[in-house]
């Protein structure tokens, strides 16, 4: 494989436009080139195999296995890149630069292919078959979803997510991030300990907060959830907090809003940061009043990138499944299901392909605009460049 | 809880200089101070159960440890010895880094070239498919799985022809590599290639004319020039992986040798209903990692992410 670093690196033949065409010298390279480029290839595939190998055994080292797996996928990705480069090199000058560009490219595209493209259509047909995808059934599983008690609350439900998760998280993260940049010292460490919780993990997120919603009945134990602590500390008593419909749901969102928040401010802070102080500093001059500064001036200034934030959060919203999942009270007897939790356990512990894939159909349909209205946005903005 | 500004009486401008411009009264200061605190009790109850005795998690709330803490008897650093033998964590912890690492650096190569080649080469198709990739940004993960799942377990064929061999990738460390590739990306290309279409056109131009070819030119130019995007999507794609559960627990398996922490962690809660001082403990010992990444390159993470989407 190193033999073919030897090749001289000289300047690009195929300039695009360039020089007159030189005739006779072949452009192609020498047949030894060619080999050792191909043998380097082979050896390359052969050394991946057997690392591949390796990591499946399940009884080696594991920290072998571990470093190895890093070392391999982290490099094998790059090597990737460099031997398709390296055999475009090979093919005739006339096509080389034509070609290239699908080498930089064509990962990507296949990566996304196999794993978003083709599944979007695999799960359209297996919504339209049975259980076990053996038979068609037409859309048996499309009147399953809108007719099903559960799945018409679970609708009812996330729609609940998208309009109230955004909409808060992203109030809180433009009044924080506003009133942050006004703070003379300490900002860095407001922002991070807001932020901080983004990096918890669902499951994390889960455990911290039935430290804050845990219930005990009387006679079996003493409530060690902060907010019955605080019930009881004003003299009343504890409640069920995840157990009371509909209000359960909000105190589910509000996990959500405490891990997302961190993000919308972070990014809205970086926006108010761009505007220029002269701006502001005039608006002030003239007579400006805090609320008018914020409203007519930060605001309309930052709407692109609070529009920005506001669709990461209904998409994440719309895909929220984790905070619900791994509550330990049922979702369905105390109403809190939502769409992609229905589908993960209709696919997953139900064994319904059917309807799973229906669900994540709807699903889908339902982000569509959001798509739409993604597109149109990037083509305004390519506009502008 | 709404987005009410907070009023604050106009103050005369003392000098009218710069830095009187950004400046806040106490109301500002109390307000911040306020949710600061609120948004760290969750975190605060999870750190302080976590070192308290067992039959103190269970008679007391957390917060009566404030009351009184410096009574060394009463904190422990055994929920967390007993946290990492109950369900393999060291082991968990390795697979997870196993798992992140490679997550991380592959889809970031893979958009990175993607992302110049939408950016600085010329071919048929181009805007084509960069539209399609942001298109792609959408598509509901859940929709993924099942497919991804049956294609990891038996291939895929359309009549005798094989599309897809049955690579059995399912449970493996390649398998998931190569979902959580997929998955991020769209949002990868996305933000990479606003942020080095955005690099000056000089600089690349005249790195052809002296004759670098283009995998010279990225390589050795933008790569470099690029750190802050790469690293804040670094940041981003390191957590998200690492504190992903659904992936890891469809590709890999909630038993068995590969497990990670965010499955462990959910067995735990599972198998350990009630066993705060346990959960709470194995809970920090899952978040250490990404906090430590996070407030290490937290400087990146703002500066990259923002960069081509702020100004437009």
């Amino acid at each position: 494989m190193e033999r073919t670093e030897e090749r001289t690196t000289g300047p690009e033949p195929g300039e695009p436009g360039g020089g007159p065409p030189r005739p006779k010298e072949r452009s192609g390279p020498s047949p030894l080139r060619i080999a050792s480029v191909l043998v380097g290839a082979a050896v390359a595939v052969t050394l991946f195999l057997v690392a591949f190998d390796f990591l499946r055994q399940p009884n080696a080292n594991r920290a072998a296995v571990v470093g190895l797996a890093i070392v391999v996928g982290a490099g094998g990705v790059f090597l990737l890149f460099w031997v398709m480069n390296r055999v475009v090199d090979l093919v005739s000058e006339r096509f080389r630069e034509t070609l290239r560009p699908y080498v930089f490219v064509g990962p990507a595209l296949v990566v996304l292919a196999v794993f978003l493209v083709y599944p979007v259509f695999n799960t359209i047909l297996i919504s339209f078959q049975s259980q076990n995808s053996t038979e068609f059934v037409g859309l048996d599983n499309y009147r399953f979803v809108f007719t099903d008690p559960d799945m018409l609350r679970s609708i009812r439900n996330t729609a609940g997510w998208l309009i109230l998760v955004p909409l808060v998280a992203v109030s809180i993260g433009l009044a924080f991030a506003t009133m942050a940049d006004r703070l003379r010292r300490g900002e860095a460490v407001a922002k991070s300990l807001i932020f901080l919780p983004m990096a918890i993990s669902f499951a994390g997120a889960s455990i911290t907060w039935q430290l804050v919603y845990n219930y005990r009945p009387q006679g079996f134990g003493s409530n060690i959830g902060l907010l019955n602590g605080i019930m009881l500390g004003l003299g009343g008593d504890p409640v069920r907090w995840l157990e009371i419909q509909p209000w359960n749901n909000l105190m589910l969102m509000v996990i959500m809003v405490w891990m997302q928040t961190g993000f919308a401010m972070v990014v809205l802070s970086a926006a108010i940061k761009a505007i220029p102080d002269e701006i502001i500093e005039a608006a002030r001059i003239d007579g400006a009043s805090e609320l008018q500064v914020f409203w007519r001036i930060i605001v309309p200034t930052i709407v692109p990138t609070i529009v920005v934030v506001t669709t990461y959060m209904v998409i994440n919203a719309m895909k929220v499944f984790d905070i619900v999942f791994v509550q330990p009270a049922n979702a369905e007897t105390n109403g809190t299901v939502v769409i992609a939790e229905r589908m993960i356990r209709w696919f997953f512990l139900l064994d319904h392909n059917g309807r799973g894939a229906a669900i994540a159909v709807v699903l889908f349909v339902a982000v569509v605009p959001v798509m739409i209205w993604n597109l149109r946005r990037f083509r305004e903005q390519e506009a502008i460049r | 809880m709404s987005a009410t500004p907070i009023p604050v009486p106009i103050e005369p401008t003392r000098g009218g200089g710069v830095g009187d411009v950004r400046r806040g009264g106490w109301f500002i200061r109390i307000t911040i101070v306020a949710i600061v605190i609120l948004w760290s009790i969750p975190t605060l109850g999870v750190l302080i159960t976590s070192f308290r005795a067992e039959e103190l998690v269970n008679t007391s709330g957390w917060w009566t440890a404030l009351a009184h803490p410096f009574r060394a008897a009463e904190w422990t650093l055994e929920n967390y010895r007993a946290a990492i033998e109950a369900q393999e964590f060291g082991n968990a912890f390795m697979n997870s880094l196993a798992v992140a690492i490679p997550a991380t650096v592959i889809p970031i190569t893979i958009a990175s070239f993607a992302a110049y080649a939408f950016s600085w080469m010329e071919f048929r198709g181009r805007y084509v498919m960069f539209v399609a990739v942001v298109g792609l940004l959408v598509v509901p993960l859940q929709m993924a799985l099942i497919p991804i799942l049956r294609l990891f377990t038996q291939g895929a064929t359309l009549g005798n022809l094989i599309i897809f061999p049955d690579l059995d990738l399912n449970q493996s460390f390649l398998g998931i590599w190569l979902a959580h590739t997929g998955f991020g990306l769209p949002l990868a290309t996305y933000l990479l290639r606003n942020y080095i279409g955005s690099l000056p056109s000089s600089i690349i131009e005249s790195a052809r004319i002296d004759g670098a070819d283009h995998f010279t030119i990225f390589w050795r130019l933008i790569v470099p020039l690029s750190v802050p995007a790469l690293a804040a999507f670094a940041i981003f794609q390191f957590m998200w992986v690492w504190n992903d559960l659904l992936i890891a627990y469809v590709f890999l398996g909630g038993a068995g040798q590969n497990r990670v922490l965010t499955v462990a962690l959910r067995n735990l809660v599972g198998a350990t209903r009630e066993n705060w001082q346990l959960l709470t403990a194995a809970a920090f010992i899952s978040m250490s990692l990404p906090l430590v990444v996070f407030f290490s390159l937290q400087k990146y993470f703002v500066r990259g992410l923002t960069a081509g989407s702020v100004k437009g």
